[in-house]
């Protein structure tokens, strides 16, 4: 293992009754790194970021987080996950709280820092993606994209190593899905090592350092994003990125 | 006044009896509940933890009492205890006992319902933000499932405040077994004295749960905005 490296996946298999999801995955994510999987439907690539974060039990293989085991049910579970940063497609905000309380909940009551602390720096966070006018309101009074960008403070307040977002404008309308993407740009450009599942394909070739192509549940390439979307060296990969793009129907 | 035999309630010390009588059916039930609502919510949660033996267990003990109804109930821990186990219970205890064990299936029940009903995704997110099983309960869960519980553990106090009626029937001396010996007392003199009474005693409960059924729609109404 390198010595920068932040994430190290070995040999993980992940079945659902008998059914192999994940089929050996070996990744690593460097420090600093934007690495993007792309791939079709049920290839695995959501059930890696979930088994990433311990929220799906592993069958094979292990997984590293700064050289510390990642399992679930492990005892130190909820120590690691606070260097784990994990957003969701479905926002998942709690929705009996304030974006306020939202926000500062885990700081305070996992990282036990002091009302004020947190509170200062969701307001710092919240003014960066745009949203300091919405720290008193409830979940249910903000649009999909704003709810997702409080999400995304919402994990970032804890200073995670690495920042997971998995299809996390697959259920958005189309118009505010620009906004989200913005600030996951915005978090790239910081340096933050991020690990990313998206359908969105203009955007994975903007924001990545390195793309990942998964199928069937393994990796079957992965390299620089121009390298992989101009000149896909698998079959599969090239016929996976076909459908995206369209042909005119004018002679 | 004399025909609806309300007159009884006025002679001596008849109705003060009554609220005495009604003391008690209060007593047992508010104890009843004050236990139920927290050993309720305990095991509530342990049903939906995926242990199925433990699953196993508490499903039998809710059937069990649920099935049963609440006299035989009273009648096995009043007469039971005593003759198998030799415990000299008095009713009032023997009838906390029975309402808290009753009360205690019925609401973690509701809690169970109400915990599932919570997306599975609220219990992942703040499993990724790293709060422990407990904190997640505490700050996330709980909250919210407590919102949905509101009315419906409101509808299971009145109902353990009605039920209290039963504990006559092992010697308790609550506000319907006041009402039947002031009954008694004046058959002669005042023959309609049991419609007055029993009026009374109607209306003392009605006075007892209503304000507790308007209390769950304002806090429903407030949790909903």
């Amino acid at each position: 293992m390198e010595k920068n490296t932040v994430l190290s996946l070995r040999g993980l298999v992940k079945q659902f009754d008998n059914v192999t999801i994940l089929d050996g995955i070996d990744l690593d994510i460097r420090q600093g790194e934007v690495a993007v999987i792309i791939g079709p439907s049920g290839c695995g690539k959501s059930t890696l970021l979930r088994c990433i974060n311990a929220l799906e039990p592993v069958q094979g293989g292990e997984i590293l987080l700064e050289g510390e085991p990642v399992a679930a049910g492990g005892k130190n579970l909820p120590r690691i996950r606070q260097k784990i940063g994990m957003v969701f497609q479905s926002y998942d905000l709690f929705p009996h709280l304030t974006v306020m309380d939202n926000i500062t909940l885990s700081p305070r009551k996992v990282q036990k820092r002091s009302r004020e602390d947190a509170e200062q720096e969701a307001r710092e966070l919240l003014a960066r993606v745009g949203l300091s006018d919405k720290e008193k309101s409830y979940p249910r009074e903000l649009s999909g994209g704003q709810k997702q960008r409080v999400a995304i403070v919402r994990m970032l307040i804890m200073h995670p190593e690495i920042l997971l977002f998995d299809e996390v404008t697959a259920a958005l309308d189309p118009e505010m899905v620009r906004e989200v993407l913005d600030v996951m740009l915005d978090l790239a450009a910081q340096g933050r090592t991020m690990l990313i599942v998206t359908h969105e394909m203009n955007f994975a070739r903007a924001v990545a350092d390195r793309v990942i192509f998964m199928d069937e549940g393994r990796i079957v390439e992965e390299g620089a994003p121009d390298d992989l979307f101009d000149h896909p060296k698998t079959e599969r990969a090239g016929a996976f990125l076909n459908m995206f793009t369209f042909e005119s129907v004018r002679a | 006044m004399q025909a609806l035999g309300l007159d009884v309630l006025f002679k001596g010390k008849n109705f003060l009896r009554l609220l005495g009588g009604l003391g008690v059916a209060l007593k047992i039930s508010l104890i009843s509940v004050a236990l139920s609502i927290p050993l309720g919510i305990l095991l509530g949660i342990l049903m939906t933890r995926k242990n199925r033996v433990l699953r196993a267990i508490l499903r039998l003990y809710l059937e069990t009492l649920r099935i049963m109804p609440q006299m035989v109930l009273l009648f096995l821990v009043f007469f039971g205890t005593t003759r198998a186990l030799g415990w000299d219970l008095d009713g009032e205890t023997a009838s906390v006992i029975v309402f808290t064990l009753w009360g205690t299936a019925e609401m973690s029940d509701l809690v169970r319902g109400a915990l599932i009903s919570i997306p599975k995704h609220q219990f992942e997110s703040a499993e990724a933000l790293g709060l422990t099983k407990a904190q997640m309960h505490l700050y996330i869960i709980l909250p919210q499932a407590v919102r949905r519980l509101v009315p419906l553990s409101i509808n299971l106090i009145t109902r353990m405040i009605k039920t209290t009626s039963l504990v006559l029937m092992i010697g308790v001396v609550e506000v319907i077994k006041v009402a039947q010996q002031i009954i008694e007392a004046n058959r002669m003199v005042s023959p309609n004295g049991a419609f007055g009474m029993y009026l009374t005693v109607f209306l003392l409960y009605f006075i007892s749960c209503f304000p507790i059924s308007l209390l769950a729609g304002k806090l429903e109404k407030s949790f909903r905005e």
